[in-house]
């Protein structure tokens, strides 16, 4: 349903702006192909994983290390492992989808995916360059901090 | 200018060249690697490249979309409005259009940061610029989309409305931080 959404809206969106400006919809083609190209390796590892996860994991291993909505230590490993790690989000959802499926509950699977996101160990160094010490280290502490909070948030209203 | 497009269309080969070639090396590695585990465990195997075929499959039909969503919007949305809007508007206004323009579907993080750079150097407000930032980080609408398919409605809704409110906790509550220690530092 939601693919079909959007790859509607996409459609519509392409064919106006090749009516409009071919040159503009060939650049926004190439960009997107480019994009794809590079994304594929990381596609591929992730599904293998989730083939892997599925195939040799036990759901009761999944739940005794990612099935708990409170255990403070669990969530703070899935948010530091969110932070540090540079999966493009596109396919760390799926990934996430796919633990839920395997076992794995709300909470730290919601800790890895927001501090995936919000917190950026790897764009660091961009970061610091552009925003200054202060900014950055400030932004980052409270987006990890705000990430265990909202994760926390997620396992009692889920 | 025609100089321009030969340059760009070479560095566009090259780009696709690179990417092919790191996916035929990613892909020998996985074949190797899984035709060893095939050997040793075949049932396992195969029993996970179905689940793998099943979310594969759903990420062929959702992801080519969402990038060409995404390539549109770089050509059709410049870097300067967003760098035009968010510079003057502050209060609530101020802050639904940061999170407007951060939702919107084009570049990634480090893309973001040069021009939350340029905002400050314009003496934009400091929550704002946060706000924008953290939610061009954390809830671009194609993403939203891919989020709903692979972890429910329910689930992408609450998420993003809590970290919403959270990003706009934290961008007041690091204006508050640096205006206080910019004054302190005046004072002294």
């Amino acid at each position: 349903m939601v693919a079909i959404i959007i790859n509607l809206i996409t459609i519509i969106l392409l064919i106006y702006t090749i009516s409009k400006d071919k040159t503009k919809a060939k650049k926004a083609f190439k960009s997107a192909l480019v994009k794809f190209i590079n994304l594929l390796p990381m596609m591929l590892i992730i599904i293998v994983m989730i083939g892997l996860i599925f195939g040799f994991i036990p759901p009761e291993l999944i739940k005794s290390y990612l099935g708990s909505d409170s255990n403070l230590i669990e969530i703070m490993a899935a948010a530091l492992f969110g932070a540090i790690t540079m999966i493009p989000s596109l396919v760390a959802l799926p990934l996430a989808g796919s633990l839920i499926e395997a076992g794995a509950s709300y909470t730290p699977v919601t800790a890895f995916i927001t501090t995936l996101t919000m917190v950026g160990v790897v764009t660091l160094p961009v970061e610091l360059k552009e925003l200054g010490k202060e900014l950055t280290i400030l932004r980052n502490i409270f987006a990890f901090i705000f990430a265990i909070v909202i994760s926390l948030l997620i396992g009692v209203i889920i | 200018m025609m100089e321009n497009k030969e340059k760009e269309k070479i560095r566009f080969n090259e780009k696709i060249k690179s990417g092919l070639i790191k996916l035929i090396k990613f892909s020998i590695i996985i074949a190797i690697l899984l035709g060893g585990l095939y050997y040793f465990f075949p049932n396992k195997i195969s029993s996970g490249l179905g689940i793998s075929g099943k979310y594969g499959l759903e990420m062929v039909t959702i992801f080519p979309a969402v990038l060409v969503l995404m390539g549109l919007a770089d050509v059709w949305i410049p870097k300067s409005l967003i760098n035009k809007y968010l510079g003057k508007e502050s209060g609530l206004r101020g802050v639904l259009l940061s999170i407007f323009l951060g939702t919107l579907p084009t570049g990634p993080l480090y893309i973001a940061f040069p021009i939350a750079a340029e905002l400050l150097k314009k003496k934009a407000r400091i929550s704002n610029v946060m706000i924008f930032l953290g939610v061009w980080a954390s809830s671009k609408i194609p993403q939203i989309g891919v989020e709903i398919k692979f972890l429910g409605l329910r689930f992408a809704l609450i998420r993003h409305s809590l970290t919403l409110i959270s990003l706009i906790i934290i961008g007041y509550l690091i204006e508050y931080i640096y205006d206080h220690r910019k004054q302190r530092e005046a004072a002294n």
